[in-house]
């Protein structure tokens, strides 16, 4: 462990009060020095290299992982395979739902240990691992296990087709931004419909993966029906390109997505594809003010703005945008940006060295291209990976901040006049992932919900999710729903 | 007893509402089912493909903003018009493919009756794809389909029946169309241009090109601004391919090659494949 002054938390210049520190223990998980991969119900050791993972709160070397290579990703298809044939397809959706609702119990039981962990090898705040992550990755569980037994009530078949089929092999390739809360979304309604997959974690984030297998194992779940490969781009690749997998599922960059699709072209695997964002969050002069601004900070600093929903744009109306920027920045001030493990942290750490350089990059071509930029005074810790909270003023439309997904915690503040300007600049993107919408006028915001772009419109709130609610993009942010009743639809013939 | 010549009709292409000549000046043979000549059709170029992807864009906005019963009864239009017309029809299906009489009228009355089918689509299509959602929190939540904008769609070879069963779904939910005609049999698509060109369907929401697909789709497939690519008509693996690949660029709708049987039951998916699921949040409270 690191000294705890590296991780002590910052940004609390102005305030009459200091917090002491609340960390949440961290002797409730066990960290083992290395890890295999887990194929056909055991960990095996991988065949190719191995990496590390590390914290990037403290840049410690938290343990040693697999790196999954063509002949590992090969075994854990044929596994894949095979359970898909000799028991997963076979079996009753009640009785798959059965296994499904047993792996929601165990993920709520052992839900603390999965926060602690997540905060740990990502860096996101304990508290939104703890409320956040953890507690929706049992819910999707939860809420597909029921769906297993109902697959014909889905409106996915007709009276000619007979009930839905499963595909059979699912590949699935997940960000670190979300580790569990992702694999959630991919496995649950993957098995629910009675396929098997194979997916890889990202390679910064492999750990609440593999404490997955541990709950797969525990539900007892059949051999085969979940494997986990830990890779990077490589392992990724070779899942996505093996003849045998039958659906290609992907969250991620935008540029990776576009590879997958030129990958899977001409083959009859089907696709779905949760890719980047630029959301407008767009807040009205008849706005209740104080609320949106609580949604602009959640919209941007929430999980440190590594998130493909982020509002990122905020698009404030220009009579009232003195008003939004001087409260936005009073409340900035507020945010505690520090040890994700510390429970009054707002703002956790940047999750890799790559991404921060990414961070600092775009930032500094905002700059560079004229926009204005601030942010609260913010003691950020000495080891680790850490980004301040940050806003850019004067931005244009052309501006790079403007345009490219920076996944981190920076805002562009573009004013506008009118509703119509508003959704033209809203729509203004390649990217159709979310939108926020604040005013108190009804009929406005339904108006403003059904002109944007984008497949998921927060209005006078924004970064909700369920497991009902159907969640993906328009355009360039991929294609696919996950969740709900239309997140069936990936994963059924 | 005089004798008449007959007045032949120029064969043009359908962009915007209008018949234009294809800008490149090219034309090329169309025979009969025996082998003779029937006419020249309009051998659409890269720029006419823009201009109609042009077209199909600005019809967008309008025709996904009119309610779904306006856009129901318009579709229902072609259908009439279609029927007032049949004889027409049923006699160049019979020339270019060299159908029986019984044969041209099967496919005429199916393609008027789908027409009908889809038109009833239009305002029911949202409640059987669209949900409310019941999410752990006090928020109103419900999802519904919208257009995903622009398609390109390469026809099967049916000039008729072909040409409706995948135009019709994809207009019926708001989007707008590029279509690239049966290369083989173009002229019954351009006449049912005609058909729809009066009709009340706005100029642009469906744009008919002819020519050749292999020279014309890969424009189309690679369009920054068209939204999703409909390969039902390719029929070379190859060319289906690279289609996919240069769709991927920004991440088109892509429904693979493959027709199934015209008269059967039309798949859903001619509609959802080209729907969008937009979800909104409100919070509820007093």
């Amino acid at each position: 462990m690191p000294p705890t002054d590296s991780t002590a938390t910052g940004s609390t210049t102005g305030f009459e009060f200091e917090y002491s520190p609340a960390p949440e223990a961290r002797s409730i998980v066990d960290i083992k020095p290395s890890y295999g991969l887990f194929v056909n119900g055991e960990f095996v050791d991988g065949r190719g290299r191995s990496f590390k993972t590390i914290s990037p709160s403290t840049e410690e070397v938290l343990a040693e992982i697999a790196e999954a290579d063509e002949a590992d990703v090969d075994d854990a298809v044929r596994a894949a395979r095979r359970a898909y044939t000799r028991v997963w397809s076979r079996m009753s959706g009640a009785e798959r739902g059965k296994y499904l609702f047993r792996i929601a119990r165990i993920l709520q039981e052992r839900a603390r240990e999965f926060a602690v962990l997540e905060s740990i090898d990502n860096g996101k705040p304990i508290k939104e691992s703890r409320d956040v992550d953890v507690p929706l990755a049992a819910a999707h569980f939860f809420y597909y296990a029921g769906w297993a037994d109902k697959l014909e009530y889905a409106g996915l078949s007709t009276a000619e087709s007979g009930p839905p089929k499963p595909l059979g092999v699912a590949g699935q390739v997940i960000p670190w931004n979300f580790p569990l809360l992702m694999l959630a979304w991919k496995i649950a309604p993957a098995l629910a419909c009675g396929n098997t997959v194979v997916l890889k974690p990202a390679e910064t984030t492999p750990l609440t993966a593999l404490l997955f297998a541990e709950v797969c194992q525990q539900a007892d779940l059949p051999p085969g029906v979940v494997n986990i490969l830990t890779g990077a781009g490589e392992t990724g690749r070779a899942i996505v390109a093996h003849p045998d997998v039958d659906k290609v599922a992907f969250t991620g960059s935008t540029e990776v997505g576009r590879a997958i699709a030129k990958t899977v072209a001409g083959s009859d695997k089907k696709v779905t594809l949760e890719l980047g964002g630029k959301a407008a969050n767009i807040v009205f002069d008849d706005a209740p003010i104080d609320q949106a601004v609580e949604g602009i900070v959640n919209g941007i600093f929430f999980n440190q703005g590594h998130v493909c929903c982020a509002g990122s744009r905020l698009l404030v109306q220009e009579s009232v945008a003195e008003d939004v920027l001087a409260r936005l920045k009073r409340r900035m001030a507020t945010l505690r940006v520090g040890d994700p493990l510390d429970k009054n942290t707002d703002v956790g750490t940047i999750n890799s060295a790559e991404q921060l350089a990414k961070i600092r990059e775009l930032s500094d071509i905002g700059e560079a291209e004229g926009a204005g930029r601030w942010s609260p005074p913010c003691d950020l810790p000495n080891h680790g990976y850490w980004f301040p909270p940050t806003i850019f003023t004067g931005v244009s439309q052309a501006h790079r901040i403007a345009r490219e997904e920076i996944f981190g915690p920076v805002l562009s503040v573009i004013t506008f006049r009118t509703p119509k300007e508003a959704v033209e600049k809203a729509n203004n993107t390649p990217f159709g992932l979310s939108a926020g919408v604040w005013s108190d006028k009804g009929s406005r915001i339904l108006w403003m919900a059904s002109q944007l772009r984008a497949g998921v419109v927060w209005s006078n709130t924004f970064n909700k999710f369920d497991p009902a609610s159907p969640f993906g993009g328009y355009k360039e942010s991929g294609y696919g729903r996950e969740g709900g009743r239309h997140g069936l639809e990936g994963y059924l013939k | 007893m005089s004798t008449r010549l007959d007045v032949k009709k120029t064969y043009k292409l359908y962009i915007g509402g209008d018949f234009p000549r294809s800008e490149s000046g090219r034309t090329y043979v169309v025979n009969d089912a025996k082998g003779s000549f029937l006419a020249n059709a309009a051998q659409a170029s890269r720029k006419d493909a823009r201009d109609a992807v042009k077209a199909a864009r600005s019809a967008f906005g309008g025709w996904s903003g009119r309610t779904a019963y306006n856009r129901g009864q318009v579709v229902y239009r072609i259908a009439e018009v279609l029927e007032g017309r049949r004889e027409q029809f049923e006699t160049e299906l019979r020339a270019a493919e060299g159908l029986t009489a019984a044969k041209a009228r099967t496919y005429v009355d199916a393609a008027i009756d789908r027409l009908v089918w889809y038109a009833g689509w239009a305002d029911k299509i949202a409640q059987v794809t669209g949900s409310a959602n019941a999410v752990a929190g006090p928020y109103f939540n419900h999802s519904a389909p919208e257009p995903s904008g622009v398609v390109a769609i390469v026809a099967p070879s049916g000039p008729l029946l072909g040409l409706v069963s995948v135009v019709a779904p994809v207009i019926v939910t708001g989007n707008t169309c590029v279509v690239i005609a049966s290369e083989p049999h173009p002229l019954t698509a351009i006449t049912l241009g005609e058909v729809m060109a009066t009709s009340d369907l706005p100029g642009g929401v469906v744009n008919v090109l002819t020519g050749s697909v292999a020279e014309v789709a890969p424009w189309l497939a690679s369009h920054m601004d068209v939204n999703g690519l409909d390969l039902t008509g390719v029929t070379d693996p190859e060319l289906a391919r690279d289609l996919e690949v240069a769709a991927a660029e920004n991440l088109k709708r892509v429904r693979r090659p493959g027709l199934e049987d015209l008269l059967a039951a039309p798949p859903l998916d001619r509609m959802t494949r080209f729907l969008e699921t937009k979800t909104v949040w409100h919070p509820m409270g007093i």
